[in-house]
């Protein structure tokens, strides 16, 4: 099992206890300072957009209106036991599944990739899959034997496999790693052994190669060499990286001063306001800023980790924990294709960047964590 | 195990961070600053050239051209529509000037449009349209003036006549200026001024609008009364060898340069030469009255009007007999002005000639100034010799030929010329010819103007006119034709001349090609215009008596 938290160290900042109001919390299940935290990520969020949107109001109401809607997707689901989810999770997941395939024959197109399904509202299911498998991972493993045995590895790369290939093939090759990860998560927080892990990296590192020579054409080649180093070509998907990483730069230690960002009021910096908020918040907020964002995600981080250790069950110990790690992955991946230090695939910074799905799905996952910690004090009384 | 692959992680980002703003934070500042930092040029403002009174001849005024990022543009292709219409071009013609320069990223789109029409574009807000601003040439005098000042082109840079001549100082200095620009190469704010333009300069001429007007009209009248091809009239200050006129035809509008043609720019008084003809007599006789040899009474027998010189022969209109020095001027007699010349070294001739200003170039700003050809002497045959003396084989320009009569009038004093305003007396004077013989070759040629004279059409009322007559056979592919050129060249007052004036009607075919009739009329008419809007006393008072005349002198300045 390795989930091992030091208990008093992760959790124990976080735990700051005042009567009055932990007690109104608890009794809608809410976590004081993962709530907290959120919060501050959520108007620091609107206020890095007012910037990043060229000061229009408009897109600050919009992006509120959909904060407001999360939210309360949080605060619903955390009222939800977390023995009920359980019950709910295969059919959540069946029901993924379903979608993601109608997606793929009937599902309607834009901006060149195929993800929006339209049942009175448009929604892409493959969100969904960004909960559901990670739930359906620690569904699967809450009545099995922890660590996995090796004959349950096959289920257990299935389960998170079959959504990830229908994802890459709209094509969302950031929702479909996001999924991957969250199995993956799953499995290595079910404390696979070591053995499995370094083997299965091996092989891939060995037969990489062989691919590489033999499998790929000249084309692909160049493909996968401008995904993974876009600055070979600036004019193209180059322009993106180069213009955000002058962004980051130019904001120095201390950074340009809200509104003064430069790389974005001027429309040289591509998706500002969404995918590469990241870099408008950098240029005008300096390193220090960069720090203090970084260390309130470790403060959601944390204390995620912590409602993890803390979990009663197997089920809801995997899923605080594959919750917790994907929040992780959403800004490390985002904050490190920014940066240039990742190939870029669109995801959003968690809880700043413009868009409603993401943040609905992001906040659902932390309804449940906080779920989770309610289960347990209910448990103990 | 977890915690410390999320730190793993973390510090990954916070290093990467740390790499780009701390470490590489100049090279990524100024990598931003060159995207939006732009220095830009601000034009300087042309100088205003004026008359020798301050009103404006050439002015420039600020407009706009519209230009645009033809990749950005057409990315908008369904705007193009509505683009071209404000613009007044074809949508196609926009597409495909877009087209030819798709991957670059300035094309103009039009240039010079009025303020409003630019508004109208850039009220559209069609990403990649701007404006830059520029200045516009505008001739108040247009067609008037147009040969001497000639044009600029679209950038405002001199082309011809003395808008090239001086267009350095004209042009002034460009400023430059720091912006802002956003991706779309729209300009968000100025930051400041790098440099500050300097504005071209002023120029004053010597020219006098009003005279420059009367001329140019008289000058037209002549020339469409005539049929005449072409023609040209110059006007000097005698006093300060100002040139106060100069004007051309044909002309065209030098403000719509769609009319533009080179017949329509050639200043002819200086780039079109040609045989003097009979208007160089003065200068043969002054030559001879100097050389002690001559006085304006000793007679000369011109009989039978023919003069051989070895096998060619020089002829006389009429058979004038034996007339005197005086009269070889008023009967314009080519034998009697040939028998002085042969009678005197050719040097002298030559000398003289070469010191009134023939065969050089003034010099004084003018592009295209042709300096006309004067053979040395010493390649001169008699019977080139007898031809100089009366205005063949070598050529001048009305510019020269106006020069020339200006040492007359200026009693043998030649002064450089100037096409600017002089603030201060001409220095460098040369006395070419004592004044005593400036005045005899005058007093003889104020007879031409008489109504025994070859031209009584050139006198002008109240004013004792000094002047003669040219009527030069054109050469056409090196032979002599019966076209003509017809001249006048003459000054007033006789007395005390102020004015000299110049008129050259090219080729008239309305039945008259004689300089009397085709060229004085309207030097009559431009000479007496000009003296009285100078209010130049008049000097020949025939019916009015003499209080009003001392009390018109009292007024002059």
């Amino acid at each position: 099992m390795r989930i091992s938290l030091p208990h008093g160290d992760a959790g124990g900042g976080f735990g700051a206890e005042s009567s009055p109001s932990r007690d109104l919390l608890s009794r809608v299940h809410m976590d004081g300072p993962l709530s907290l935290a959120l919060l501050t990520a959520a108007v620091l969020g609107l206020v890095v957009l007012y910037s990043a949107g060229q000061e229009n109001i408009g897109l600050v109401e919009r992006q509120s209106v959909r904060l407001a809607l999360s939210f309360m997707v949080m605060i619903v689901l955390a009222q939800v036991p977390s023995h009920q989810l359980q019950v709910w999770t295969p059919w959540l997941y069946l029901g993924g599944i379903v979608m993601l395939v109608a997606v793929l024959l009937v599902g309607e197109t834009s901006k060149g990739a195929q993800r929006w399904l339209d049942v009175g509202v448009r929604f892409q299911p493959s969100e969904i899959m960004k909960l559901a498998v990670p739930m359906m991972m620690a569904w699967y493993f809450a009545n099995r034997p922890l660590p996995p045995q090796f004959r349950h590895l096959l289920v257990a790369v299935l389960i998170p496999g079959v959504p990830m290939l229908l994802i890459a093939k709209q094509p969302d090759l950031g929702t479909a790693l996001l999924v991957g990860s969250a199995g993956a998560f799953a499995l290595f927080l079910g404390g696979l052994s070591w053995t499995i892990i370094l083997g299965s990296v091996a092989t891939v590192g060995c037969i990489a190669p062989v691919v590489w020579e033999f499998g790929l054409h000249d084309y692909q080649r160049q493909r996968v060499l401008t995904f993974l180093d876009p600055e070979n070509d600036p004019l193209g998907a180059g322009y993106h990286i180069i213009q955000s990483k002058i962004a980051i730069g130019s904001g120095g230690l201390y950074g340009k001063g809200w509104l003064n960002g430069t790389q974005a009021h001027l429309d040289f910096l591509p998706e500002g306001t969404t995918d590469f908020i990241f870099a408008v918040f950098s240029e005008e907020f300096g390193l220090i800023g960069v720090c203090m964002l970084l260390a309130l995600y470790a403060v959601i981080v944390g204390r995620s980790l912590y409602i993890a250790a803390s979990a009663p069950d197997t089920f809801s110990r995997l899923l605080a924990g594959s919750i917790a790690l994907i929040f992780f992955v959403y800004v490390f991946v985002n904050a490190g294709m920014v940066s240039g230090l990742l190939p870029v695939v669109g995801l959003p910074l968690p809880l700043i960047s413009y868009g409603g799905t993401s943040l609905v799905t992001i906040m659902g996952g932390f309804g449940m964590l906080m779920s989770i910690y309610s289960s347990r004090r209910w448990l103990s009384q | 195990m977890v915690v410390g692959l999320l730190l793993v992680g973390t510090l990954g980002i916070l290093a990467r961070a740390v790499y780009l703003q701390i470490l590489n934070k100049d090279f990524l500042q100024d990598q931003g600053y060159e995207r939006f930092l732009r220095v830009m040029e601000i034009p300087a403002y042309r100088g205003v050239i004026k008359d020798r009174h301050g009103e404006p001849l050439a002015v420039s005024s600020p407009v706009d051209s519209v230009w645009a990022n033809p990749k950005k543009l057409l990315q908008y292709s369904d705007r193009l529509g509505e683009l071209a219409h404000t613009l007044g071009i074809k949508t196609a013609e926009l597409e495909q000037r877009l087209q030819v320069k798709a991957d670059k990223e300035f094309a103009y789109l039009r240039r010079q449009v009025p303020p409003e029409i630019a508004q109208q574009v850039m009220d559209l807000h069609i990403p990649g349209v701007a404006l830059q601003r520029e200045y516009r040439r505008y001739y108040p005098t247009a067609e008037v003036t147009s040969h001497l000042l000639g044009f600029t082109d679209i950038d405002d840079i001199g082309q011809e006549g003395l808008e090239l001549t001086f267009n350095k100082s004209l042009q002034g200095i460009p400023g430059k200026k720091r912006v802002i620009k956003d991706r779309l190469g729209r300009t968000v704010e100025n930051l400041e001024s790098v440099l500050l333009p300097v504005p071209g300069q002023t120029l004053v001429l010597s020219i006098d609008r009003r005279i420059q007007y009367l001329a140019y009209r008289e000058l037209k009248a002549a020339v469409q009364e005539n049929k005449a091809s072409s023609g040209t009239a110059v006007m000097l200050d005698v006093r300060t060898g100002e040139i106060l006129a100069m004007v051309n035809q044909p002309a065209a509008n030098p403000n719509d340069r769609n009319q533009l043609r080179s017949e329509f720019l050639r200043n002819r008084s200086v780039t079109d030469v040609y045989e003097p003809g009979s208007t160089v007599k003065p200068f043969t006789i002054a030559m001879a009255l100097e050389s002690g040899a001559y006085r304006p009474t000793t007679l000369i027998n011109t009989s039978p009007g023919i003069l051989k010189v070895g096998r060619n022969r020089v002829r006389d209109v009429h058979n004038y007999g034996l007339i005197d020095v005086a009269r070889v001027i008023s009967k314009s007699s080519n034998v009697g002005a040939s028998k002085i010349a042969l009678s005197l070294p050719a040097e002298k001739l030559w000398d003289i000639y070469r010191r009134l200003g023939f065969g050089s170039a003034t010099h004084i700003g003018f592009s295209g100034e042709q300096s006309g050809v004067l053979h040395h002497y010493s390649h001169w045959s008699a019977i080139g010799h007898a031809n100089h003396s009366f205005g063949y084989g070598f050529s001048v320009t009305s510019l020269q030929l106006a020069q020339a009569y200006a040492v007359l009038a200026a009693d043998g004093i030649k002064r450089p010329l100037s096409i600017l305003r002089l603030d201060e007396p001409p220095r460098n004077e040369e006395r070419i010819m004592s004044a005593a013989t400036a005045r005899q070759v005058r007093t003889m040629m104020e007879a031409v103007v008489s109504d025994k004279g070859t031209a009584p059409k050139a006198a002008v009322a109240g004013y004792q006119v000094a002047g003669k007559t040219g009527t030069v056979h054109k050469i056409v592919d090196g032979r002599y034709t019966t076209r003509y050129l017809s001249l006048f060249a003459g000054m007033a007052p006789a007395d005390h001349p102020r004015l000299v004036l110049v008129v050259v009607i090219d080729d008239p075919r309305a039945g008259h090609h004689y300089g009397g009739q085709v060229a004085a009329p309207a030097f009559s008419a431009i000479m007496s215009g000009a003296l009285r809007l100078l209010n130049v006393t008049p000097d020949v008072v025939p019916t009015v008596n003499m209080a009003s005349v001392a009390a018109d002198r009292a007024r002059k300045p």
